[in-house]
């Protein structure tokens, strides 16, 4: 008995990581952001696209030389000061990105962050229902296990 | 569970036993103590191409978090070389005692104070309080060197200071920053030390591992092992395993917190577990988020914007999760039994916080990892190649893997936690049910920031 709950709430685990969800369908279009970059932050700091956007940041940097690199598509591009450096990409790859300056610009450049988002953030939601998912179970497992071994 | 005497094993028991492997390790540890100070006040001003950044914020607390502490529990405290000069000058000697002194001469071989430490001040709160200065200032500590620089020396210089003036090591009992957290996450390991049978104890003649022999030195952590029942205290300095007359010390591998089985009901370690779990989801939407707004305000001490981030850091410490938490516990009868139910159930916060610290790091050690390699050959940000790897590109690493680790750990943590309200929850006989939804509902929040 205690396998199979075991079974169960893991199988029902392994669905909430990996099922597939709907997908809002949206026509690809084309999506242009200026970025502006200055010690220690991007504005705007979170970009918002759906799956299949051609996405162009024109990155400009308004005080020293700062960087663009996005996690997950490890793209980069580089500004100087008072120019714009322009990135464009596909953005066919879903989820949630931290976006990031590359180039060292100041002491708080390690933690020059920005957020990408293309489509839903998955996995933040697969995520709490893991969560949530863990939590129901654990009763029914724990006081299970607490019979069994009493 | 059962437990496996790791000490046993001849091999193990002499290696620990033996002064030599430890002091190498010591040795090597206060060598790249003091050159972290002096790359951080002469080297580079750039905090990622400066040692002193590099291999403490990033090497060692990955080190740290990612494996000593949940796997070693005070591991670190058994090699940290911060009390190492203190204690040498009180002890008036490098490695063992002389076996032609007297008892009392090898307490007080250094000729200083040994004065015992204020009874008063015989809990956490101190670390607490230095832990949260710390913390306050983190943004500016964790990006310049010479700040990294002053406060490594400040708590060298801390603790020579306290062992001149008092017994033991009281810098690490009761000062220390970082031991006061790794001493409420040790609780979680599966290692600890123990000793082997009680009666042994109570018949032994002296308490040489209280007081020390031509062995060894009485506990330098001010325990005596016979009442260890948890490994908060206990520093892993293997004096005790040297002292014992009766070979009645063990090392021993048993199961992932068992200590919090019995909790704690002591305050200080109860707001230990809040301030740990709240400066983790703080860390989280600061250093990791993209809002500008509350870097800005945590990097510029002494603006009027950092005296709010300041205000509201401590609130979020001091006031809303504790009295959430106190929320969840509440059941009136009278303040000592609410005091009670409110210590034993903030046990069920220690793994959690644990797992929120390991998501929080492993995001901020993978991204910035690669700035080791280039600190290696160049620490002083003066151009070196001395292995060359100076110019190797920044990269973060296992970018896809980060996320799903993350979850694992951070719902991983959750479960853990339940587990342990659940216990402590039969401790002070009330239901845990309000305490896991407390903390489903952090875990949901810290998802939110990392994710």
């Amino acid at each position: 008995m205690r396998f199979i709950l075991f079974l169960l709430f893991a199988g029902a685990g392994l669905i909430v990581a990996f099922a597939p969800l709907p997908v809002r369908l949206a026509a690809p279009q084309a999506r242009t952001f200026q970025l502006d970059a200055h010690q220690f932050a991007y504005s705007p700091s979170e970009l918002y696209v759906n799956p299949g956007d051609t996405v162009t940041i024109q990155l400009v940097s308004t005080d020293v030389v700062h960087g663009l690199y996005i996690d997950g598509y490890d793209i980069s591009v580089e500004a100087d000061p008072g120019q714009t450096s322009t990135l464009t990409f596909l953005a066919n790859k879903p989820g949630s990105f931290r976006f990031r300056c590359n180039v060292t610009c100041g002491a708080m450049h390690p933690f020059m962050i920005g957020k990408l988002t293309v489509g839903e953030n998955d996995w933040l939601y697969r995520s709490v229902g893991l969560a949530t998912l863990g939590i129901i179970g654990f009763f029914p497992l724990s006081s299970f296990l607490k019979r069994s071994t009493s | 569970m059962s437990r496996i005497e790791l000490t046993r094993n001849l091999f193990i028991k002499k290696l620990l036993q033996s002064r030599y492997p430890q002091l190498t390790v010591f040795i090597i540890m206060l060598a790249g103590y003091i050159f972290a100070i002096l790359a951080g006040l002469l080297g580079t001003p750039v905090g990622s191409h400066n040692f002193s950044i590099v291999f403490v914020w990033i090497t060692w607390w990955a080190i740290l978090i990612l494996a000593a502490v949940p796997f070693f529990g005070r591991g670190w405290c058994a090699v940290c070389p911060i009390p190492l000069p203190g204690e040498w000058l009180q002890r008036g000697a490098i490695l063992r005692p002389e076996r032609t002194l007297s008892e009392a001469k090898w307490k007080s071989k250094g000729g200083w104070l040994n004065l015992r430490w204020p009874k008063f001040l015989r809990n956490i709160w101190l670390q607490n309080i230095s832990f949260l200065l710390l913390a306050l200032f983190s943004s500016v500590l964790l990006t310049t060197p010479n700040v990294t620089g002053i406060v490594l020396a400040a708590m060298l210089f801390m603790a020579i200071g306290s062992s001149v003036i008092f017994e033991r090591r009281s810098f690490c009992r009761y000062l220390c920053p970082i031991g006061g957290f790794i001493g409420l996450y040790s609780q979680t390991a599966p290692v600890e030390l123990r000793i082997k049978d009680k009666q042994i104890c109570v018949t032994c003649d002296g308490k040489p591992c209280y007081n020390g022999n031509e062995n060894g030195y009485g506990c330098p952590w001010d325990v005596f092992p016979a009442g260890l029942t948890k490994n908060t205290y206990c520093g892993l300095c293997m004096e005790c395993l040297r002292t014992c007359p009766s070979d009645n010390i063990a090392i021993n591998l048993r199961p992932f917190a068992s200590d919090l089985e019995k909790p704690s009901t002591r305050l200080d370690e109860a707001f230990k577990a809040f301030i740990m779990l709240g400066s983790a989801m703080i860390y989280a939407a600061v250093l990791l988020g993209p809002w500008g707004t509350l870097k800005d305000a945590a990097y510029h001490v002494g603006t009027n914007s950092w005296f709010i981030y300041a205000a509201v850091f401590l609130g979020i410490i001091f006031i809303l999760l504790p009295s959430l938490f106190a929320l969840c516990t509440f059941r009136f009868q009278n303040f000592n039994s609410f005091k009670k139910r409110f210590t034993t159930l903030s046990t069920s916060l220690i793994p959690l916080g644990l797992m929120f610290w390991v998501a929080f790091s492993l995001s901020f050690v993978l991204t910035n990892a690669t700035y080791i390699l280039a600190s290696f050959s160049d620490p002083l940000g003066l151009g070196w190649n001395l292995f060359g790897t100076a110019n190797v590109a920044w990269q973060p690493l296992l970018t896809s893997m980060l996320a799903p680790a993350q979850t694992l750990a951070l719902v991983g943590g959750l479960i853990w936690s339940a587990r342990t309200a659940q216990n402590a929850a039969r401790e002070a006989k009330t239901s845990p049910i309000p305490v896991i939804l407390y903390c489903l509902i952090a875990t949901i929040i810290m998802l939110w920031l990392l994710l």
